[in-house]
């Protein structure tokens, strides 16, 4: 297998699906022209043409829309968000229309659409443009909320999120589009949807950890391993669905669990997380489910403020030590 | 002004129509009002001969079926039989049944949640959509979305969509669509004056001239958002006007004229079929009820009303016809007599269908639900 960025399995997903299906259309800021804001885009518009890959005006709520319309009539548009931050913009359409379409139709409009970018927090760019927005979507049924930790995850999901006849959020953490992995080059390779990834096995503590947090959970298991504690990693991939069995499995297993998110805490889908394992297995539970989340407060610009507000690994480390009763 | 505009062929009496102040008049002038619904026969009769008998009939006939329609809602609305909103069509029939009957089957339409007019002008029928307005499970949805979210996907009526602008986005996406598949279908879409003020609006209207889409954009300006008039909204009164900041074509048009409705919306579907451009229509209008059914109304004079039924579409139309003898006395009594049993037959439908299976608040999340074990 050959070993490629995210960026590099985003893009590759993404020209496979074009090629494979005709329907599926690219559109957004900068996407054809400009060859994308962080490049994911690279090279498509020379290949598939101005017809497939469409730069469009700057006006989220127009195009996030316009791609909603396609895809009730039969299209399968991928709306590119320059970053997740503008596509608050675009909620209504996203909340109001996509998702609700099928069900107050009664089931006759279908939504294929994928709406994707990057999301999360990046490198100093402030409170605008560094935030995670997952729990706001994932709120909502009807909506399937989709965060790759890994370029074979990325390329996998985003090509399962493409053929799925629902709407699908798909989150591309900012600060990870140059991270490597090797990643199949099969075009049939998908990875599907709702289900969750053993990312590392053990048997102490499980940490269920998400997007950026994946790499900070498996560097905090080595830390530990190194003490003698050994972690389970789960990874979700699919926020909505959430599997939340695989998630379950492996807390009946160890009994102690941390949920890390660079998200802030509140209403967050660490809260969610905890309160399902609470619910389905409070009597396997040795002790209190323990959250890791972002910093309750906008994101700074200052470059130690900023580093403040997002999780790390000692702070990782440090609550499976407490569920663990090791301090 | 642009090109485009500057060719409408109802820009002079849309000029001459403007400065009568149809919005602001307070005290209705009787002579005014007889000489306005005077003016709307002559057109209607100047531009008769252009069309053969059934599809005159067929427009009234449409038009009065609506109005029953909506007069019935409105009863059961009172008789608790229908819940929520429910925002009623009448004096508005000459804009749906106009409008959409100067395109194809296969051509869409999407509108706003007052959607029950250009539901059944676009096909719908009546039984279908007053058991959906009655929550049962032989509506049009399912029971699922109530007055404001009629669909029929068979018959290309992709919705009422209950916030103020949303339908035009996914309108000009709908065109887009047809453009991309490379068909010649094209897409109305209809939406309040106040939607006009939503960026939804500009947005969309800015891509559709930018990428040549075939949409044709009606705007229902009724006056009123609501209870707010369009004075107190809306710094440009003349909506067709608009277009211009797009380079699209414009054109104001009489929404009491069901003959003039439907001209102008040949025209645009012309430009959409053949040269897939997109037109504003700016159609002007009037609701007789108040903005839904919990609405009294209290921001308008009654006066003001008297004024506008005094121009009733459906009142002008049938005299239109009467009088030059299109159909007679006796045919309007039998046609009458037929809509008002298709409405009872649309209640006793909708009396008799069924409620919706609690099993049924689960289905139509998801087209590709992913249960075994997974929280939805």
């Amino acid at each position: 297998m050959a070993v490629i960025t995210m960026r590099e399995a985003l893009n590759q997903a993404l020209r496979e699906e074009m090629l494979r299906d005709e329907n599926v259309f690219l559109m957004g800021e900068e996407v054809a022209e400009y060859q994308g804001a962080y490049k994911v885009t690279k090279g498509l518009l020379q290949e598939l043409g101005p017809k497939r890959v469409i730069d469009t005006p700057i006006t989220e709520l127009g195009f996030a829309g316009l791609g909603v319309g396609a895809a009730m009539v039969g299209l399968r548009p991928i709306v590119e968000f320059m970053t997740f931050n503008f596509s608050i913009l675009a909620t209504d359409q996203i909340i109001n229309s996509a998702a609700k379409m099928l069900y107050m139709s009664g089931g006759q409009f279908k939504i294929p659409i994928v709406f994707r970018g990057p999301g999360g927090s990046a490198y100093q760019v402030s409170s605008q443009h560094s935030q995670a927005l997952e729990s706001w979507f994932a709120y909502f049924p009807g909506i399937k909320v989709v965060m790759p930790s890994t370029p074979a995850d990325a390329k996998g999901l985003l090509k399962s999120a493409i053929r799925d006849d629902d709407p699908v959020i798909f989150i591309e953490q900012e600060r990870m589009y140059g991270t490597k992995g090797e990643v199949p080059e099969d075009a049939d390779f998908t990875v599907p949807l709702g289900v969750a990834d053993v990312k590392r096995e053990g048997t102490d503590a499980t940490i269920v950890a998400r997007s950026l947090m994946v790499p900070v959970a498996l560097k905090a298991a080595e830390v530990l391993q190194e003490q003698g504690v050994s972690c389970e990693v789960i990874d979700p991939r699919t926020i909505r669905p959430l599997d939340i069995d695989t998630i379950v499995a492996s807390v009946k297993k160890t009994n102690r669990v941390v949920v890390a998110e660079e998200s802030h805490p509140f209403c967050g889908v660490a809260a969610e997380i905890s309160t399902e394992i609470m619910d389905r297995a409070f009597d396997y539970l040795d002790a209190p489910v323990k959250r890791i989340s972002g910093a309750d407060v906008p994101m700074p610009y200052a470059k130690n403020l900023e580093a403040l507000a997002i999780p790390t690994v000692e702070q990782v480390v440090a609550a499976v030590k407490e569920v663990a009763y090791l301090q | 002004m642009s090109k485009q505009s500057q060719s409408s062929n109802s820009r002079a009496a849309a000029d001459e129509r403007n400065s009568v102040a149809v919005i602001d008049a307070d005290a209705p002038d009787q002579d005014q009002m007889r000489n306005d619904h005077e003016a709307v026969k002559k057109d209607q009769k100047r531009h008769l001969a252009d069309y053969d008998r059934n599809t005159l009939v067929e427009l009234l006939r449409q038009m009065l079926l609506i109005r029953r329609f909506e007069e019935k809602s409105a009863e059961a609305y009172s008789m608790g039989k229908i819940g929520g909103f429910c925002h009623l069509y009448i004096g508005q029939e000459a804009v749906a049944v106009g409008a959409i009957s100067a395109i194809r089957k296969d051509d869409y339409v999407l509108t706003s949640y007052r959607d029950h007019g250009q539901a059944i002008a676009k096909g719908m029928s009546p039984d279908a959509v007053m058991a959906e307005l009655f929550g049962k499970a032989g509506g049009c949805s399912k029971g699922k979305g109530g007055s404001m979210h009629m669909f029929d996907k068979s018959l290309g009526f992709l919705g009422g969509h209950a916030i103020v602008g949303g339908q035009i986005p996914l309108a000009t996406g709908v065109a887009f669509a047809s453009k991309y598949q490379g068909t010649d279908q094209v897409t109305l879409c209809f939406f309040g004056e106040a939607a006009v003020n939503q960026g939804a609006f500009h947005e969309s209207l800015n891509m559709a001239q930018l990428w040549k889409l075939p949409c044709i954009y009606i705007c229902e300006n009724n006056q009123y958002g609501m209870g707010t008039s369009l004075q107190r909204a809306m710094s440009l009164h003349d909506i067709s006007q608009k277009a211009v900041a797009y380079e699209m074509a414009g054109e104001y048009v009489d929404g009491m004229d069901v003959l003039a409705v439907k001209e102008a919306t040949a025209r645009a579907v012309e430009r959409a079929r053949k040269d897939h451009l997109p037109t504003l229509i700016e159609v002007r209008t009037y609701r007789f009820m108040g903005h839904s059914m919990s609405d009294p109304g209290n921001y308008r004079t009654r006066a003001e009303i008297e004024k506008y039924q005094e121009r009733d579409p459906l009142k002008v139309f049938a005299a239109t016809l009467l009088e030059e003898k299109t159909i007679s006395d006796k045919d309007y009594a039998a046609m009458e007599k037929q809509v008002q049993e298709e409405v009872e037959q649309a209640l006793r439908f909708a009396e008799e269908s069924p409620l919706p299976e609690p099993e049924e608040l689960f289905t139509d999340i998801y087209a590709n639900p992913i249960t075994s074990g997974k929280m939805l």
